[in-house]
């Protein structure tokens, strides 16, 4: 009793320590790694702190109304007919309104300014373009290139170069989702039909989370993706890697597990560049051992969970689109380890 | 007609006319002939505070899944119909059929002075129907076909692509029922107010609860409209294969949102001005003196019901729009705070320039202050585009919507029933228990919703069914559904005291708050007749402003069921209704045109295989009977001389 | 006698108890009910020009419907303004004979109205199916045609009482407000009328 009493306490202090600004976290709209979701916490704060005075006037007012004029006694009076004071009233009421028409305005003025400042300079060299296509329950992930063989496309996991801008274009593959990374910027909603475009650019190197922000189906609490931004440098050697094809097996694990690959359904959904596999269904696998996590951010990219997941993604993401795969566990070793070589 | 000099009016053998005339059947066919508006009005209180439960119910089941990281309580397939069910339950299935239908048709009027709602039967027709859409919904969930695309069910989701199966079809089809419910309810209502209010009660003179009932019924007769079309166009789609949602064929995804929305918007001040109609009502009164600011609180209804019309575009700041048609919306989102603040600001000057004497509904205007302040303020935060962007669907939104409804709406609610249930039961509700249940609720609620606006900015999206450890929401998340065992006792504190109080309540008497309206005047709970002696008006609080020798009306028949209508801006009476007595025929007619809603669903034959029967009931209905309304004057009220 | 006392009253006993025209409420619950309707007209108006905006050929790959059919539809319902603006105008004056004449022309002419509208649906030139603009076309006839059975029935209920004792006093306001609804019926159906056979020739 006593013991779950100071837990409820411990939970209780955690939580306001976690909501409180002092706490870190790779994913909040109030911790901005990018000058976009700077912008727009600057904002909120500003709109916040009007909003709070506000409050704290309204309900100070009313408050000492209520103190001043109560009456304690349990009959009624009889009701007041004359009205002496109302007329100095009208006027505080009226200033009241004054102050909060002002108060309005400046929140739209200061809303229109940030929104300029969000959406940012519109010409600007060396800009990097990302397709970026909604489906259920995952991220497609495409640069593209007006060389067709050195357009990259993978899943979920998004590199950018630190402090170089990015223009977002959007899609979907079926209904809308929406791409939404807090610390980064703004939300976009994904939907079919033409696409949508903005743009950000991330200051500091780092892994930041996103995660779908419109209701999708079934598995729209696991859809979720990385923004990981690294040095020009570092960024480059990613792109150069991702542009190559699969490379090959080189043990007799890894070639057992490519035959498994092929034979088995996972070429009914799945590319693996360099192989005869080139469904565009489900994610790119050209370069799965490159990801941090697999199923959108779901699980961490481990032998453990990839056998998990690749046996059997309903246990994991009821719903999900990809089908059970039973299978001999020799073979699924040997596709694990083919998978897990694919860098 | 004249105002006479006094006379004597012979009481008892009038009063006993009118209750026969006046009366209703009993027993169990009678139930389905009732017509007059107390009955109505409390099956409508009645069944949504039931559904209130119910969506009470699914939200405690969602928050115990969410409680921990990666829980299993509920599988995802469950935990979608919930979040969607929960959602439609209390906005359509709650939300306005207490406050504005329930409430509404119960006092309107009686506070407008006269004997029955127009178009009784019509208002008999609107429950059933309301009660089918709910039956329809709940059926759907406890069948496995419960909705399970959220309370606004966007397509492509939505539609027939990736939704088989019939659970948004029930949906849609539980919106065509409460809508058209919702806009019977309006046009008694509306007609009611604007032309059946008792002499004396000019435009001017007609309290502020009237005026927001009025508005809202424009609302309704406005927005409810886009919400029938967008049904119907998802049904639709569904079931014959049309195309209008459908990119390949000239079709448009965001035709949906703006159709939904441009009823969405207006459907949340449906919801809410009755909240502030209720503050008025209740300020006023015990603060002991007339509102202050009438004119302008009238006028910022009225600009809140227009204004409401030009929001809408601000559930789609996500969209992509042009950020000059985003930044118009910002402006009318803020626009719309400035009436809210203007009533706010007159509510705080009565209770100053006053004498202020809480009973226990005020404890709840009280907590009406506070928890509404905070979501409007969240609103304007959610104006802002740039602000929009971070926190639009998730859970701050969820943060900012329940301190509004639950703020804005049902705690007015609760200071309604504290107040009005002395008047429908006859009997006073426990003081203890209300500050047990005030206290319980208002700590809960606070646990509960503050806690969701952290979880919001820190990345928390809406309706996801679980979560991962590593997004550090868990503690908050925890915390968020510990507040809901407090409001669940603070609701069964009520309901104690509810079921207590009626049977074993202090006895209320006509007027226990000493209050100035009409509902006042009669007894507790008001006779069939309503009042016995039909009121003229003097001022905006008919009570406290009558002269002594304030004229009453005579002059109807009590002989069948009269009322008086008059006309719209002075209340001069113009000519004498028969008002529908009792009649199985709305109940028959609801039965027919729910056969012809549900078969829809399933077959588009449905249409013209269901028309005849609702013809026939209509037609029976509508086809008059009894006496001629010619036949000489049999007993009207005598006036005797001497 | 109980409750004895003296006081000064307003009697409404020598008030009518019929009334025509704005006076009556059914009048004021047809234009609330009017008003719902036309608020639906309007929206699929405005969601049909809103898919316009979103297609490059209007229409898309259908022919315009056959304009005759909606052309004498048209002209049906302009006439039928004449029979109910007299069902109308006698109502008032207690002439049963009159106002039983008036409405038996007008559910004639609603017969008609339906009949002429069963071949505009063959003559639509696509099915409901074919597109957005075809799913506009049929949602905007379909109820427009509701409108137009739902009255001639309620027209033809009225003419049915006509001939019975009951119709006097107010029933005779219905008589009239029903010809309110009837012109709210052709007003739409020549919005309805331009929209579907005009506007795909030029937009």
């Amino acid at each position: 009793m006593f013991a779950s009493v100071l837990s409820t306490m411990g939970s209780v202090l955690v939580a306001l320590y976690q909501a409180s600004p002092l706490s870190p976290g790779g994913h909040s709209a109030l911790h901005p790694s990018a000058p976009q979701a700077a912008h727009i916490e600057w904002l909120y704060w500003v709109i916040f702190w009007i909003c709070f005075s506000a409050f704290v006037l309204t309900f100070a007012v009313f408050t000492r109304g209520s103190a001043r004029t109560y009456i304690s006694q349990p009959e009624p009076l009889p009701p007041i007919k004359e009205h002496p004071n109302d007329s100095k009233a009208v006027w505080y009421v009226g200033g009241a309104i004054a102050v909060t028409v002002l108060s309005l305005f400046a929140v739209l003025f200061m809303s229109v300014i940030t929104g300029k400042q969000v959406e940012g300079a519109t010409a600007e060299k060396n800009v990097l373009t990302i397709q970026i296509t909604g489906h259920q329950w995952w991220w497609e992930i495409q640069y593209p290139n007006s060389q067709a063989y050195q357009t990259i496309t993978t899943a979920n996991e998004i590199h950018v170069p630190a402090g170089r801008r990015v223009i977002i274009l959007t899609k979907s593959a079926d209904v809308i989702h929406s791409f939404w990374a807090p610390s980064i910027t703004g939300k976009r909603d994904v939907i079919p039909g033409p696409s949508s475009a903005f743009s950000f650019e991330v200051d500091k190197p780092g892994i930041y989370h996103g995660q779908c922000a419109e209701f999708c189906g079934l598995q729209h609490a696991h859809m979720g993706f990385s923004v990981i931004a690294e040095p020009e440098d570092q960024f480059e050697a990613w792109e150069k890697e991702q542009i190559a094809p699969a490379r090959d097996p080189t043990t007799p694990d890894q070639l057992r597990g490519r035959q498994v690959f092929l034979t088995h359904a996972c070429v009914m959904c799945h590319t693996i560049r360099g192989t005869d596999a080139g469904s565009r269904v489900g994610p790119d696998l050209t370069h799965i051992a490159s990801r941090k996590m697999i199923a959108a951010e779901t699980l961490p990219n481990t032998r453990g969970d990839l056998a998990g997941w690749i046996s059997d993604p309903q246990v994991i993401k009821p719903g999900t689109l990809m089908v059970p795969n039973p299978m001999q566990p020799d073979d699924l070793q040997a596709l694990i380890t083919y998978l897990g070589s694919l860098q | 007609m004249a105002i006479s000099e006094p006379v004597l009016v012979a009481d008892s053998d009038h009063i006993a006319r009118l209750a026969q005339t006046w009366r209703q059947p009993p027993g169990f066919w009678g139930w389905f002939s009732n017509v007059h508006h107390t009955a109505i009005g409390t099956r409508y209180m009645v069944t949504s505070f039931i559904f209130l439960g119910l969506g009470g119910i699914l939200a405690a089941l969602m928050r115990i899944q969410l409680a921990r990281p990666e829980n299993g309580f509920l599988s995802p397939d469950t935990y979608n119909q919930f979040f969607t069910m929960h959602g439609s339950t209390m906005i359509f299935l709650f939300a306005v059929p207490m406050m504005f239908q329930g409430l509404g048709l119960y006092l309107v009027p009686l506070i407008c002075g006269t004997r029955n709602i127009a178009f009784p039967r019509l208002a008999a027709f609107s429950y059933y129907i309301y009660l089918g859409g709910g039956l329809l919904l709940w059926i759907g969930l406890l069948t496995n076909t419960g909705a399970d695309v959220g309370w606004f069910s966007y397509v492509p989701l939505a539609g027939p692509a990736f939704s088989p199966g019939k659970r948004a079809d029930f949906w849609a089809q539980m919106i065509t029922f409460t809508e058209v419910s919702a806009l019977a309810t309006a046009i008694c209502i509306a007609v009611t107010i604007l032309r059946h209010r008792a002499p004396g009660m000019t435009l001017n003179r007609m309290p502020i609860i009237l005026w927001e009932k009025l508005v809202i019924s424009f609302m309704i007769i406005f927005a409810m409209p886009s919400v029938m079309v967008v049904s119907s166009m998802l049904l639709l789609d569904r079931l014959i294969g049309t195309q209008f949602f459908n990119l390949a064929l000239g079709g448009d995804v965001l035709l949906y949102q703006h159709l939904f929305w441009f009823f969405g918007h207006p459907e949340v001040y449906i919801i809410f001005l009755p909240g502030t109609a209720i503050v008025s009502t209740m300020v006023p009164v015990f603060s002991r003196r007339h509102i202050f600011g009438y004119t302008w609180i009238v006028v910022s209804v009225v600009a809140t019901g227009f204004l409401g019309f030009g929001l809408w575009v601000h559930h789609m700041f996500a969209t992509g729009i042009p950020q000059m048609s985003a930044s118009f919306f910002t402006a009318a989102s803020l626009v719309i705070v400035v009436p809210t603040a203007t009533q706010f600001f007159c509510w705080i000057a009565t209770i100053w320039n006053g004498r202020l004497q809480p009973r226990i509904p005020m404890l709840w205007i009280f907590g009406f202050f506070f928890v509404f302040l905070i979501g409007g303020l969240s609103g304007v935060m959610l104006a802002s585009v740039p602000v929009n962007w971070q926190v639009h669907d998730t859970y701050f939104v969820v943060a900012h919507f329940h301190y509004v409804l639950i703020g804005g709406a049902l705690f007015p609610m609760f200071a309604g029933l504290y107040y009005w249930l002395p008047k429908i039961t006859g009997r006073m509700m426990d003081s203890t228990l209300c500050h047990w249940h005030f206290w319980l609720f208002f700590i809960g609620f606070n646990m509960t919703f503050f806690t969701m606006h952290f979880l919001g900015l820190r990345g928390m999206p809406r309706r996801i069914y679980t979560y991962s450890p590593d997004m550090h929401w868990g503690a908050l998340n925890m915390l968020a559904t510990c507040g809901v065992v407090f409001m669940t006792a603070g609701l069964v504190v009520f309901l104690v005291n509810f079921f207590h109080s009626k049977a074993y309540g202090d006895p209320a008497g006509n007027n226990p708050w000493a209050a100035g309206s009409l509902e006042w005047a009669t007894t507790s709970p008001p006779p069939h007749y309503n009042f016995s002696e039909l009121p003229t008006v003097n001022g905006r609080e008919a009570l406290w402003d009558n002269e002594p020798d304030q004229p009453i009306v005579v002059g109807l028949r009590d002989d069948v069921p009269e009322v008086l209508v008059t006309n719209t801006l002075d209340s001069d009476p113009e000519y004498r209704e028969e008002s529908a007595g009792p009649s199985i025929w709305p109940f028959l007619t609801s039965i027919t045109v729910s056969a012809a809603f549900v078969g829809s669903i399933f077959t588009a034959w449905a249409i013209p295989v269901g028309a005849p029967p609702v013809i026939v009931t209509l037609i029976g209905w509508l086809w008059p009977r009894g006496h001629s309304p010619s036949a000489p004057v049999e007993a009207k009220e005598r006036l005797t001389h001497g | 006698m109980d409750n004895l006392r003296g006081r000064p009253v307003l009697d409404v006993s020598d008030l009518p108890n019929v009334a025509f025209g704005s006076k009556n409420v059914s009048w004021l619950a047809n234009v609330l009910y009017m008003t719902i309707e036309g608020t639906m007209f309007a929206l699929v108006i405005a969601s049909y020009f809103y898919l316009r905006t979103r297609s490059t050929e209007w229409p898309p790959g259908n022919s315009p419907p056959y304009i005759w059919f909606g052309v004498a539809n048209s002209i049906l319902l302009l006439i039928s303004i004449l029979p109910a603006y007299w069902v109308k105008t006698k109502a008032p004056t207690g002439d049963r004979g009159k106002v039983r004449l008036g409405l038996l022309i007008l559910s004639l002419f609603g017969a008609a109205c339906i009949l002429v509208r069963i071949y505009e649906f063959t003559a639509l030139n696509c099915r409901w199916s074919d597109n957005a603009y075809a799913s506009c076309v049929w949602i905007l006839m379909g109820i427009h045609s509701g409108h137009i059975v739902t009255e001639w029935i309620e027209t033809l209920t009225l003419l049915s009482i006509s001939f019975t004792d009951k119709m006097e006093g107010m029933r005779m306001a219905d008589a009239a407000i029903n010809s309110d609804y009837w012109y709210f019926v052709v007003i739409t159906g020549w919005i309805v009328n331009f929209i579907i056979y005009a506007t795909p020739r030029f937009l």
